[in-house]
């Protein structure tokens, strides 16, 4: 099962090596990461979405949890959450497709943000399905390039990670 | 006690380090010098409280402190240069890492700004070590020396223990740059503080589960030995008239002459551990973790078992057998709680239960009990330990090679002792046995130590006998001398109808010429007869180190064996019998 496991990272050179290592080191998956420092600049906050059944995911948030930069972490899964990630997708836009890659952008919401004669680069945010679903939608339009952010989460009411 | 607050010391980043290792209450540094570390060889050299000890191979400096560690519980200290200093010191690392121990281990780097150039003598040590420590780091400014080797020995030694490396660029250590010195008193770390006590309601629930039980085992490894557990341990156990089997790293954590002791479990484990094992009905795990060695084929591990599980580390926790009663906690409290309990409650397990429960465990030891064919011509290895353990009342420090003679000396030494009993368990490591000893015989310069090896093994690092002559380490060495890689041999004997690939030493030295060549004391013996005596003449030679070479029967197998995707209990107990 596809789990979201949100980390408080001390933002310290080496720890995301480490972090990193872990999965690779002990053949865990890693289907996307995200990072960035939070408003505290000393703790790095990272969404890592990952996959296996309850025993490995088990071992995954323990193992976590003894990195000795790992400040706190929580698995998302446990409560509502929200997700989102963030797609630049540039695809062939000329003739027909061009109006139809743009109506299909509008549904989807997402924003054209970059024009040029034969091209469009449109910009997305949304759940990882929808993102799926878009690039689905555009079938038949030749996709030049697709650069996904990876997922980040929070979790949804009064519910925080935080020190 | 004068309130007077003195004054600020200003010490060079070398000299800082040397001096925080003194304040950490580090008497010997195992090390071995070269470009990056000259600063703070320098320093070492101006003072007296640290002294240090020059092996001739990084990686003996790495299992000296480790061994050190394994007798005291306390980390051991070493100091390597950079590049192949370091590399040289990965084995040793990587040692002390499987098993658990405590050591802080600094590494020198290049210069600062020479980082990443492909300088001469740079590795990225930060990046090889990683997955083989628990913790490393890197000194970016001077200033802040004392507080990361206080944190390093902190980590290293509290929680699970493990190995912690520090990386230290030359340009952090030199000596005309001075920075005020202060030795911290404590680390907090807001993103590491290890559990201590156990959750009191799962301790609750292991104490009505043991009550119940009516086949338990106890079932106890290193965690024990590392945690100082051993005697809470072995009151609980003699409180509930528990059967007890030690794991490999677990052995003298309860005393092997008691009658309660059923042996090592697992691979090598006695037929009476394995069996009382697989049919108990409530498995008491202590400071142990069900590896692969101990479970066999985990599908078929103990069906009928329910398993309490007491350790530091949750990750070991229902890593490869699902623990009903986890406990997480450091195990001498948790024990001592579950002491306490037990003397409230004033309640008595199952004796009736227990009574046939022993009797099955009897008859179990009757069918095999570590017997063996000690028929002449040839000495047995398991012969010459059971001498070695009378002649020294079973009381030595023992320190292991790795292979059969590692297994015979877990089977046959008879370990009463915690921290008696020191080999690689974890990692397998050939080559550790000799500079083990030497760590151990340094600290321990009154007791009687032995390092056990093979032929294969003693050569890996047998360029410690100079070391040993230097510092006057009177270690024991049995060599028990079989011409082979005989583990190897013993796989190829039963799974590659004897082919011997690269199994056989050949062009063996003369052992006796070679140890009197470093300046010791050299003994053969290739007849039974002559054991003893020569036993009698190594150990009466307290100040001299003794390289006892002794030819052993090459057809020798380690038994009983686990069968290969067998359940616990599934064993070959010699080369014709099997369960
Ligand atoms: C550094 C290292 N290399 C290889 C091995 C694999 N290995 C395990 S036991 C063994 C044979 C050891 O031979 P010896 O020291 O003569 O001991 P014996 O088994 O004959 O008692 C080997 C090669 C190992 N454990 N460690
Ligand atoms: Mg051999």
């Amino acid at each position: 099962m596809r789990h979201i496991i949100s980390v408080l990272l001390e933002n310290e050179s080496g720890a995301l090596a480490r972090l990193v290592g872990l999965f690779a080191q002990r053949g865990y998956n890693i289907d996307s990461l995200t990072v960035a420092a939070t408003e505290d600049a000393t703790l790095s906050r990272l969404t890592l979405v990952t996959h296996g059944n309850d025993q490995v995911i088990e071992q995954i948030t323990k193992q976590l949890h003894k990195l000795i930069e790992v400040v706190k972490l929580t698995d998302l899964n446990d409560s509502p959450h929200l997700e989102r990630e963030l797609m630049l997708i540039k695809v062939k836009a000329s003739g027909a497709q061009r109006d139809e890659v743009k109506r299909c952008a509008d549904i989807f919401r997402g924003q054209i943000i970059d024009v040029t004669a034969s091209t469009y680069t449109v910009q997305l945010v949304g759940t990882s399905d929808k993102l799926d679903a878009f690039i689905q939608a555009l079938a038949g339009t030749p996709i030049l390039e697709v650069v996904r952010s990876g997922v980040s989460g929070i979790a949804r009411g009064e519910k925080t990670l935080a020190l | 006690m004068t309130s007077q607050t003195k004054q600020t010391e200003m010490l060079s980043g070398a000299a800082m380090v040397i001096r925080a290792l003194a304040d950490e209450g580090v008497e010997y540094l195992y090390g071995y010098p070269g470009g990056a570390v000259l600063h703070i060889y320098d320093a070492l050299f101006q003072q007296t409280k640290v002294k240090h000890v020059l092996v001739r191979h990084e990686q003996a400096a790495t299992h000296m402190a480790d061994a050190y560690a394994r007798a005291t519980g306390k980390a051991g200290a070493v100091l390597v240069t950079s590049g192949p200093g370091a590399t040289n010191a990965v084995t040793g690392i990587a040692t002390a890492y499987m098993d658990s121990i405590p050591m802080v281990v600094l590494t020198g780097q290049v210069m600062s700004h020479l980082i990443g150039d492909d300088a001469f003598q740079e590795t990225d040590m930060l990046g090889i070590s990683r997955p083989i420590c628990k913790h490393n780091m890197s000194v970016r400014r001077p200033e802040d020396i004392p507080a990361i080797i206080k944190k390093a020995f902190y980590i290293a030694q509290s929680g699970r223990p493990g190995p912690v490396v520090i990386d230290i660029p030359k340009d952090m250590t030199i000596p005309s740059q001075t920075f005020p010195y202060l030795y911290p008193s404590e680390v907090k770390l807001r993103s590491y503080q290890p559990k201590l006590k156990g959750h009191s309601g799962q301790i609750k629930k292991a104490i009505t589960a043991l009550l119940a039980a009516k086949k338990p085992i106890l079932y106890a490894g290193g965690g024990v030995i590392m945690g100082g557990a051993s005697a809470e341990l072995t009151e609980l156990a003699q409180l509930l008239n528990l059967p007890v089997t030690n794991t490999l790293m677990g052995l003298g954590c309860y005393p092997a002459s008691d009658k309660q002791f059923i042996g090592m479990l697992g691979m090598h484990g006695s037929y009476e551990a394995n069996q009382t094992m697989h049919h108990a009905d409530l498995i008491l795990a202590v400071g142990a973790r069900f590896d692969d060695r101990v479970t066999n084929n985990t599908k078929k591990f103990c069906p009928d078992a329910t398993i309490i599980h007491i350790d530091i580390d949750p990750a070991s926790i229902s890593k490869t057998i699902n623990a009903h009663i986890p406990i997480v906690g450091l195990v001498q409290p948790v024990l001592s709680e579950m002491l306490e309990l037990l003397q409230q409650k004033k309640k008595k397990p199952d004796s009736a239960a227990l009574k046939k429960w022993w009797q099955q465990i009897d008859e179990w030891r009757a069918v095999h009990g570590g017997r063996y064919d000690n028929a002449a011509p040839q000495l047995k290895p398991q012969y010459v330990i059971e001498q070695v353990s009378k002649i020294t009342k079973g009381n030595a420090f023992v320190c292991s090679d790795v292979g059969q003679h590692q297994m015979f000396a877990a089977q046959y030494y008879g370990f009463n002792k915690p921290n008696r009993w020191i080999n690689s368990g974890g990692l397998g490591t050939m080559g550790f046995g000799l500079p083990a000893a030497m760590g151990v015989k340094l600290n321990f310069p009154d007791a009687d130590v032995v390092c056990v090896t093979g032929e294969g093994s003693i050569q890996m690092n047998i360029q410690e006998l100079s070391t040993c002559k230097q510092y006057g380490l009177a270690v024991k060495i049995i060599n028990l001398n079989n011409g082979y890689l005989g583990m190897v041999k013993q796989w190829q004997d039963m799974n590659y109808e004897s082919r011997y690939a690269s199994s056989y030493m050949d062009s063996l030295p003369d052992f006796v010429k070679l140890a009197e060549a470093y300046g010791h004391v050299g003994i053969r013996v290739t007849e039974p007869e002559q054991l003893i005596p020569a036993l009698e003449r190594a150990f009466a030679l307290k100040d001299q180190l003794v390289f006892l070479d002794i030819h052993i029967d090459p057809k020798e197998h380690v038994y009983p064996m686990q069968i290969p995707g067998g359940a616990m209990n599934e064993m070959f107990l010699s080369k014709t019998e099997r369960t």
